[in-house]
C-alpha cells in the first residue's frame, strides 16, 4: 500500500510542490540562519586562534577577547613572577586609523608583540618574514589589510593588494611592509596589522596606560588552568586560558547582544513558516483525500496503516524540502566562502538539528490528519 | 440456503435530543449466500444506514448483527475492520475510485490491504480488468473512463479478493438505462459463480427484475420480503 500513497502524494503535483517548497524554504531558512549565526559566533573567538596564547591575562572586569581594559606595564613581571608560569608577554591591541595608498582612511586592528619573542606571531607567513618586525617601522599585515589599504594602479582598475616593500600610514607614521600572513577574521571586520608592541605604542595614540593584555604559558608539565588560578590568586588579574576565555566571550555575547536572540528568531520563525504551510497543505490535502481515505477504511484499512500511509507522505516530503534546502545553503555557503562575508559555518549538529525540526514539523502536520482519519467514519463513503 | 447475513431487531438513531433520528427501527433483515438481494424504500427510510450495519462500517444501538457466521456484536473495532477487508466488497454510489491512482492500482487495493505482493495483486486485477471488458485501459486514470467504465472498475475492485459478500449502495442511479443494465448483468453473475450474497440498495425500478428477493423499507423498518411470485407481482406493479 505504501507505493500507493507515494503515487496519492505525487499525483496532487500542486500540493506536492506546495509541500515541499514550503519545507525548502523553511529548511533554508533554519540551516543557513543557523550557520551565519555559527560563522558570527565563530569570529567573536577567532582572535584567541590568531594569537595562540594558552593563557590570557587580563584586567579583572574584562569578560570577553575583544574588549580592552588597559592594564598598568609592571604586570607583565608579576605575571612572570607566578608559579607555573613558564613565560608571559605584554600585547598591545588597538583599533587605529590607517591612511591606504589612495590616500582614503581605514580601521585596522593593530597588534604590537614583545619584540624578544614575537609571541602571538600569526601562524601562517605568505610572503616576508616576521623577523622583520623588528626594523623600525615594520609591519606584518594580513590578506585583508593588504587588499583595503590597496591601490588602484590606474582609476577604474581593480585595486592592487599591498605587498613586502610597500608603505602605508597610520596614524600619520609611515608603516612599512615586511610579510604579508594569513589570520582568519576578527569579529570586529577590521584586518589585523602587526608589529613589535613598542612601535605599536609609536602608531597608537599615547594614553596614561598602553598595555592591553598579558599573554602567558605555564611551565612544562603544568595544566593551563591550574598555573591561570595562579595568577589570579598571584596578582589579582582575570587569566583565562582558552576554552575558558572563549566560553566567557560566548556568553558575554549571549547576554549582551541581540545577536542570539535575532538569529534565533529567524530560525523560529523558519519553523513556524514550515509548521504553517506543510501543517495547512498537508491537512487540506488530507481533507480533499477523505473520501479515497474513507473508502479504504471501508475496505479494512486500519487506522494504523492509514497513519503509516499519511506519515510517509510527510516525511517524503519533508525529506525532499530538506535535502534541497540543505543543497540550496551549502550552494550559499560555497558562493560567500570566496567572499569571507556574511560569516559561514555549516556544523553537522546544525545540519542534523534541522532534520530533526524538518521531521517534527512532518510529524505535526501527519498528526492534524491522522486524527482526523481515527475520527472518519468509513459509513461516509456510502452518503452522496 | 445459508444466511450471509443476520439482523435481528436492530435499531438506529444518528443525533439527539430534537435532533434525534431513528433511522432503523428494531429493522430485521436476512440475506443469502447465492442470491442477489435488494433494498428498496423511499428516500430517507434507512436503507444505507440498514447496508453500513450490516457491513460493518456503522455502529448500531440494539439489537444482534451476524454476518458470514460471525456476530459482530462482539467483535472490537480492529477485528471488524480485518472481518471487512477479508469478506465484503464495496460499492458505492459515487464508485470512489481514487482519481490519482491508475485502474489497476485501483483495483488492487483489497488485495493489498491482504497482504498480497504487489506482483501478484497487480496480475490479478488486470485479469479481472480484462474479463470485465477494460482490456487495454488499465493504466489509464478513472476520470479518463466513462461513468459505465468507471463503475466497472469498482466491481473489479469489489471482487478481486474474491468475497463472500458483495455490498452495494445504489450502484446503477449514477448511470444511464443501459449502462445500468450491463452493471446488474455483472453484478447478477457475481452472485452466482461462485456462491456470494449480492446486497444492492436501489431506487431504481429498473433494476427490480435481477433481484431473487426484495427487502422494502419504509420508515426505518421492514416493510415486506419478496421472493418467487409475490416478487413478479411487485415489479409488475412498479412498472
Ligand atoms: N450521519 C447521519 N447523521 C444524522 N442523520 C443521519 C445520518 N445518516 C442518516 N441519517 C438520517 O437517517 C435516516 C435514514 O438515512 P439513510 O441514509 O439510511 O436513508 P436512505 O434510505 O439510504 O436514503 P436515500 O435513498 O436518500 O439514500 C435519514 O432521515 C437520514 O437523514
Ligand atoms: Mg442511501
Amino acid at each position: 500500500m505504501f507505493h500507493l500513497a507515494l503515487r496519492m502524494l505525487l499525483g496532487d503535483r500542486a500540493k506536492y510542490l506546495m509541500l515541499v517548497g514550503g519545507l525548502t524554504f523553511s529548511a533554508l531558512l533554519m540551516t543557513q540562519q543557523n550557520a551565519v549565526f555559527q560563522g558570527l559566533l565563530s569570529w567573536t573567538t577567532s582572535h584567541m586562534r590568531n594569537m595562540r596564547a594558552p593563557i590570557w591575562v587580563v584586567e579583572g572586569r574584562v569578560q570577553q577577547v575583544n574588549e580592552t581594559k588597559a592594564l598598568r606595564d609592571t604586570d607583565v613581571n608579576r605575571v612572570r613572577s607566578v608559579t607555573g608560569v613558564d613565560f608571559a608577554m605584554p600585547l598591545f591591541q588597538g583599533v587605529l586609523k590607517a591612511r591606504a595608498t589612495d590616500g582614503s582612511e581605514k580601521l585596522i586592528q593593530m597588534i604590537g608583540l614583545h619584540a624578544g619573542t614575537l609571541f602571538g606571531r600569526p601562524a601562517r607567513m605568505l610572503s616576508g618574514n616576521i623577523e622583520q618586525l623588528r626594523v623600525a617601522n615594520a609591519v606584518v599585515i594580513d590578506e585583508l589589510a593588504a587588499e583595503r589599504l590597496g591601490r588602484a594602479p590606474a582609476p577604474g582598475q581593480a585595486p592592487r593588494p599591498l605587498a613586502v616593500g610597500d608603505v602605508f600610514e597610520i596614524n600619520d607614521r609611515e608603516a612599512r611592509v615586511v610579510g604579508l600572513c594569513r589570520t582568519e577574521r576578527h569579529f570586529f571586520g577590521y584586518p589585523y596589522v602587526f608589529s613589535t608592541y613598542d612601535q605599536a605604542l609609536q602608531f597608537a595614540p599615547r594614553q596614561r596606560k598602553m598595555l592591553s593584555m598579558i599573554l602567558a604559558s605555564p611551565r612544562p608539565g603544568v595544566p593551563a588552568e591550574v598555573a591561570a588560578a595562579h595568577i589570579e590568586a598571584e596578582t589579582g588579574l582575570k587569566a583565562y586560558t582558552v576554552p575558558e576565555f572563549e566560553r566567557s566571550t560566548l556568553d558575554w555575547i549571549w547576554k549582551n547582544t541581540g545577536i542570539p536572540a535575532s538569529f534565533m528568531t529567524t530560525i523560529l520563525l523558519g519553523f513556524i513558516v514550515g509548521v504553517a504551510i506543510a501543517g495547512q497543505t498537508f491537512y487540506s490535502f488530507v481533507l480533499e483525500n477523505l473520501r479515497n481515505l474513507g473508502a479504504l477504511k471501508a475496505m479494512g484499512a486500519s487506522n494504523g496503516l492509514l497513519s503509516a500511509m499519511l506519515l510517509l507522505q510527510a516525511f517524503t516530503v519533508g525529506l525532499v524540502g530538506y535535502g534541497i534546502g540543505l543543497g540550496l545553503t551549502a550552494l550559499f555557503g560555497l558562493a560567500v566562502s570566496q567572499g569571507g562575508q556574511p560569516p559561514f559555518l555549516l556544523q553537522p549538529a546544525a545540519v542534523l538539528r534541522t532534520l530533526v525540526a524538518i521531521l517534527i514539523i512532518c510529524f505535526l502536520a501527519a498528526l492534524l490528519g491522522i486524527r482526523k482519519v481515527a475520527k472518519l467514519e468509513p459509513a461516509i463513503v456510502f452518503r452522496g | 440456503m445459508p444466511d450471509a447475513i443476520q439482523l435481528s431487531h436492530v435499531s438506529k438513531a444518528f443525533g439527539s435530543g430534537d435532533a434525534r433520528t431513528l433511522a432503523l427501527k428494531d429493522a430485521t433483515f436476512s440475506a443469502a449466500l447465492g442470491e442477489l438481494h435488494l433494498v428498496v424504500g423511499p428516500s430517507g427510510c434507512g436503507k444505507t444506514t440498514l447496508l453500513s450495519v450490516a457491513a460493518g462500517t456503522l455502529a448500531w444501538d440494539e439489537g444482534d448483527v451476524t454476518v458470514l457466521g460471525t456476530r459482530l456484536n462482539d467483535l472490537p473495532q480492529p477485528k471488524v475492520t480485518a472481518f471487512r477487508r477479508r469478506h465484503i466488497g464495496f460499492i458505492f454510489q459515487q464508485f470512489n475510485l481514487i482519481p490519482t491512482l491508475d485502474l489497476v492500482e485501483n483495483v488492487s487495493v483489497p488485495l493489498l490491504l491482504n497482504g498480497r505482493p504487489r506482483r501478484e495483486a497487480e496480475e490479478r486485477s488486470a485479469a479481472l480488468l480484462q474479463r470485465l471488458g477494460l482490456g487495454g485501459r488499465e493504466r489509464k486514470r478513472p476520470t479518463q473512463l466513462s461513468g459505465g467504465q468507471q463503475q466497472r472498475v469498482a466491481i473489479a475492485r469489489a471482487l478481486v479478493h474474491e468475497p463472500p459478500l458483495l455490498i452495494a449502495d445504489e450502484p446503477t442511479s449514477a448511470l444511464d438505462r443501459e449502462t445500468g443494465h450491463q452493471i446488474m448483468e455483472i453484478l447478477s453473475t457475481a452472485a452466482r459463480s461462485p456462491n456470494r450474497c449480492v446486497v444492492i440498495v436501489t431506487h431504481d425500478p429498473r433494476t427490480y427484475a435481477y433481484a431473487d428477493r426484495l427487502t422494502e423499507m419504509e420508515d426505518g423498518r421492514i416493510a415486506g420480503v419478496h421472493q418467487g411470485q409475490v416478487l413478479q407481482n411487485f415489479i409488475a406493479s412498479h412498472h
